[in-house]
């Protein structure tokens, strides 16, 4: 039992509210994967936990099962009667915890599919999913499905808790064994991030602190990635999108106020500033930000999920509904709605002019009926039917809706909050079914396709400029190619004196290369990125795409990156894959003692020291390629050298001599 | 510039979100003032939501008559300086009209008449909608309960079947006799409050303080003395410092030894606390696992 005095709370409250952030996250699964323990594991040791809910289920545990000592964290969430009398999960329960890095919600939500309208509920505004797998059934039906919902409601951060490792003698090999199959299957779906943690959430192995059961296992355990996961760039702040959802006007009351006509809401997407020129939809009229008023005074700028209220310079016919964004960059207006629906209601979708919906979006209320049903998505083998004719309770469909009015929509993809809507029963005010606006052009088959480049999500928020010189064109006026070639090995294995060495080689013999150095980029392009996993991942990404365009322009681009973690590797690959550009990892396996040896810049000795922390190879783990494109051996640089031109030479990279 | 905003923040404009909403989508709502730190926050939130325009409901505070004087005294001050319009809802009128009966014997408690007063206040006024300061860290049926929680024509929470609620997009609709409970404080901690209070500099009624009371223990519980509570034999009052974590009648409403006299001093202990609020406080929730899912299908906030 924790001490009385929570110093998780102390340093939680002296941080200060301001400096941290709110990480939403909903686990699915069923009491039998261990999920209810995982929660009530996480809050106990965060200190979440009070000592009268403990005693509450101690209790109500002794009279469940005895006086054997088991405590039933299931009873901690399941919070309805008839939850706890059939031991399930009906309805998401939502729980709270800080720790001094950030404050939590968990939206517990249930797994099995009659209630997956509840799991959507739950999922709708998560940042992040934890997805259980219990160690010794492996990845079952429900774990696909729960995977699939949150790729579908874009969920951006996916984490696999492979739970019950203490039950399977925690064995690296079926670790391994569910990662790869679960993801194969992920590999269908728009998800850009996830992380697999192999854990005894019943022991507490792997989930706040380190597992010692499982030293071959290299990452963070759960609490420190929930800590750290990097969520600040999942918002849109490229769109600015206002839906005006209330006209404060105070009218005779506020006496001096009186001319004032303010209109609150809050900001779905982008970044307002006073003095923006704006337009405002559905009407088209234009006007400017004149003041963005709160309670507490005026800000110079205003963004998601900010609620404030804006003052415009014109005096113009604005009211609820109506959406305020930028001149050039404006939401899609139209009648004609293309969206995947999830139905959640007893009675079915059907298709035709007589069945009439409301459908809110923003807060925008307007009529609506669904002219066609394109497929249904079978949610736990993805395949589509086209033959479907109505969408019963739990089902997913692409839809085509026509709606009674103008809507100022984006695609569900670039913004939950202007690409998200619901349908209501006019007749029973049931809500029906949740939807996703698509693309007005997005093609059927499409969202299989887009998987295959991993930043997918993020980089939804813009629209691809398509130069009129194709590739193609610019490397025969250049007469050859590009390519990017990604050495990774420990620091000081080598990477950037062979880089160096095969850079100085491209340029003698008239091949355009440049070399994009891992320490050079940290005093610029990634300056503001630390050392931890997730600053890492953003440090290989953002070189990924840097060598992506140098490649694309036409140069050989050779980065030499520490990039430890095999992940963020797969997603420079697939980078380059999803963009048609050659990419060749080189393993620069040099042995740790030798790299330890050499230590140029004397960094081992002050990570042995514990002067610097999180340092490659001493106290943060390098996972080695498993099938780099070539490994090198310490040996004659030039011999080195040559082993590189001669695989660029095989990939026809360079001309074959 | 990182564009980031603090949890409270995040929370704070949520609420602000869904009070907007219920005033744009529903006919005649109301917001339940107890003069509770709650309800006191969800005020605060008002003023964000609609000033420098006066709220588009009334205030309505159903008044046991077992209130702690103080508390009374705060609420009519605090609505009084916003201008606002109070109603007051009386338990005591709904025994006098036969409508409720009071309970008897010293354990004798008014907590579930106020359900009856407010079904009662609900359809005289026609109001639609009604805020509350619950929150789901408060208890765990709570814990289950939506931000817009949909009540039949009876009051009655269907907890097996509530109405999806997804991103930011709430359903109001609802037919003549129903009504919405709404709860724009749904996501925040007891923690949170106080921060929150603390940052907007709310002022409070004195009990939430460490003062100098006569009470008396029972069932481990410190009871302020009054005329509405009776001695059991051998329950001896005595003076205590003491102050209050939650607002509710003086019969059901325990009180913690603190000497915590200041708002930083009480988020200090707040912080560091290992007993919920309710579980500290309130008797009312311990007569079974499923107390407060049974006060809510009936109607209770």
């Amino acid at each position: 039992m924790p001490g009385p005095a929570s110093n998780g709370h102390l340093d939680a409250l002296t941080s200060s509210a301001a400096s941290s952030g709110l990480l939403r996250l909903a686990t699915a699964g069923s009491v039998d994967d261990g999920k209810s323990t995982l929660i009530g594991r996480l809050l106990f040791d965060s200190k979440a936990l009070f000592e009268d809910q403990l005693e509450q289920i101690a209790e109500a545990s002794r009279r469940r099962h005895g006086d054997d000592g088991t405590v039933d964290l299931a009873l901690l969430t399941d919070g309805l009667r008839a939850e706890r009398e059939q031991g399930i999960t009906i309805d998401v329960a939502y729980r709270y915890f800080a720790t001094p890095k950030r404050t939590f919600i968990i939206a517990d939500t249930p797994g099995h599919v009659r209630y997956t309208r509840n799991m959507v509920t739950g999922a709708s505004t998560a940042d992040l999913a934890i997805v259980l797998i219990d160690a010794r059934n492996g990845v079952v039906q429900q774990s696909r499905r729960h995977a699939f919902i949150s790729s579908l409601l874009r969920i951006p951060h996916l984490v696999v808790c492979v739970n019950k490792m203490d039950l399977v003698d925690f064995d690296e090999a079926v670790f391994n064994a569910i990662v790869e199959d679960f993801s194969s299957f992920a590999s269908k779906l728009e998800i850009s991030d996830i992380t697999f943690i192999p854990i005894s959430a019943l022991d507490g192995d792997n989930v706040v602190d380190r597992s010692e059961r499982m030293d071959w296992y290299e990452g963070a355990p759960l609490l420190y990635h929930l800590e750290h996961v990097h969520i600040a760039s999942d918002r849109n702040l490229i769109d600015p999108r206002f839906p005006v959802q209330w006209v404060v006007r105070p009218g005779d009351a506020a006496g001096a106020q009186h001319d004032y006509r303010g209109y609150g809401g809050q900001v779905a997407g982008g970044v307002l500033r006073k003095g923006d020129d704006v337009v405002i939809l559905p009407s088209g009229a234009t006007s400017r930000i004149a003041a963005i008023d709160t309670f507490n005074g005026e800000l110079e700028e205003a963004f998601p999920p900010m609620s404030v209220t804006l003052r415009l310079q014109d005096d113009i016919d604005i009211s609820r509904g109506d959406m305020i964004a930028r001149p050039h960059n404006h939401p899609t207006v139209s009648r004609d709605l293309d969206a995947i629906v999830c139905w959640m209601s007893e009675t079915p979708l059907r298709v035709g002019g007589t069945n009439r919906y409301q459908l809110k979006h923003t807060t925008n209320t307007v009529r609506a009926v669904a002219a066609e049903l394109l497929h249904r998505i079978d949610v736990d083998t993805l395949h589509r039917d086209e033959s479907a004719t109505q969408l019963d309770l739990n089902e997913i469909g692409r839809v085509r809706l026509r709606t009674s009015a103008p809507l100022a929509y984006d695609a569900y993809r670039r913004s939950r909050f202007t690409g998200g809507f619901i349908l209501i029963d006019e007749a029973t005010n049931e809500t029906l079914a949740a939807g996703m606006l698509l693309d007005p052009d997005e093609p059927v088959g499409a969202s299989d396709a887009r998987a295959a480049t991993a930043s997918a999500l993020r980089s939804a928020n813009v629209v691809w400029q398509h130069e009129p010189v194709t590739r193609e064109q610019r490397w025969a006026a250049l007469g050859h190619r590009g390519a990017t070639i990604w050495m990774t090995g420990l620091p000081s294995s080598g990477k950037s004196t062979i880089a160096g060495a095969v850079e100085e080689r491209l340029v003698r013999e008239g091949i355009p290369a440049y070399r994009l150095d891992g320490d050079n980029l940290r005093h610029g392009l990634n300056g503001n990125l630390g050392f931890s996993p997730e600053d890492r991942a953003e440090n290989v990404r953002r070189t990924a795409h840097a060598a992506r365009l140098l490649a694309d322009a036409g140069t050989v681009t050779i980065v030499s990156l520490v990039s430890p973690y095999a992940a963020d590797r797969a997603t420079a690959r697939a980078i380059h894959a999803g963009d048609g550009l050659d990419f060749l990892e080189v393993y620069v396996n040099t042995p740790s003692a030798e790299c330890e040896r050499r230590d140029p810049k004397g960094l081992y000795a002050k990570a042995r020291a514990g002067e610097i922390t999180g340092f490659t190879g001493v106290d943060a783990p390098y996972e080695p390629p498993p099938a780099p494109e070539l490994e090198l051996a310490p040996g004659d640089l030039d011999a080195l050298v040559e082993q590189v031109l001669t695989a660029l030479r095989d990939r026809g990279v360079l001309p074959a001599e | 510039m990182s564009y980031e905003i603090s949890h409270l923040d995040a929370l704070e404009s949520e609420a602000i979100h869904v009070f907007r909403e219920v005033a744009a989508e529903l006919e005649r709502p109301v917001l339940l003032f107890s003069g509770g730190k709650d309800s006191i926050v969800l005020l605060r939130l008002a003023e964000k939501a609609f000033r420098p325009g006066r709220f588009p409901f009334p205030l309505m505070h159903v008044d046991t008559g077992h209130n702690f004087p103080e508390v009374i005294e705060f609420r009519d001050r605090r609505v009084a300086e916003l201008g606002e319009t109070l109603v007051v809802a009386s338990v005591q009128d709904s025994i006098d009209a036969g409508r409720a009966v009071e309970e008897t014997g010293p354990r004798a408690s008014r907590n579930r008449l106020q359900t009856v007063t407010l079904l009662d206040a609900i359809k005289e006024h026609g109001f639609d909608a009604a805020f509350g300061g619950a929150r789901r860290d408060e208890e765990r049926a709570r814990a289950k309960e939506r931000i817009f929680s949909f009540r039949d024509d009876f009051g009655g929470w269907d907890p097996k079947n509530q109405r999806p609620e997804i991103w930011n997009l709430y359903n109001g609709r609802i037919k003549r006799g129903e009504n919405v409970r709404v709860f724009p404080i749904s996501n925040w901690t007891e923690l949170d409050v106080w921060q929150y209070i603390d940052r907007e500099g709310l002022e409070l009624p004195p009990i939430y303080f460490a003062h100098d009371r006569e009470v008396f223990r029972r069932d481990g519980m410190l009871y302020a003395t009054s005329p509405f509570t009776e001695l059991i034999p051998g329950e001896e009052p005595f003076n205590a410092t003491v102050r209050y974590r939650t607002v509710g009648d003086m019969s059901c409403t325990g009180a913690v030894t603190s000497t915590a006299a200041t708002l930083e001093t009480v988020v200090a202990e707040i912080a560091a606390t290992r007993i919920t609020e309710r579980g500290e406080t309130r008797a009312d929730d311990r007569a079974s696992e499923a107390a407060m899912e049974d006060r809510k299908r009936e109607g209770y906030f």
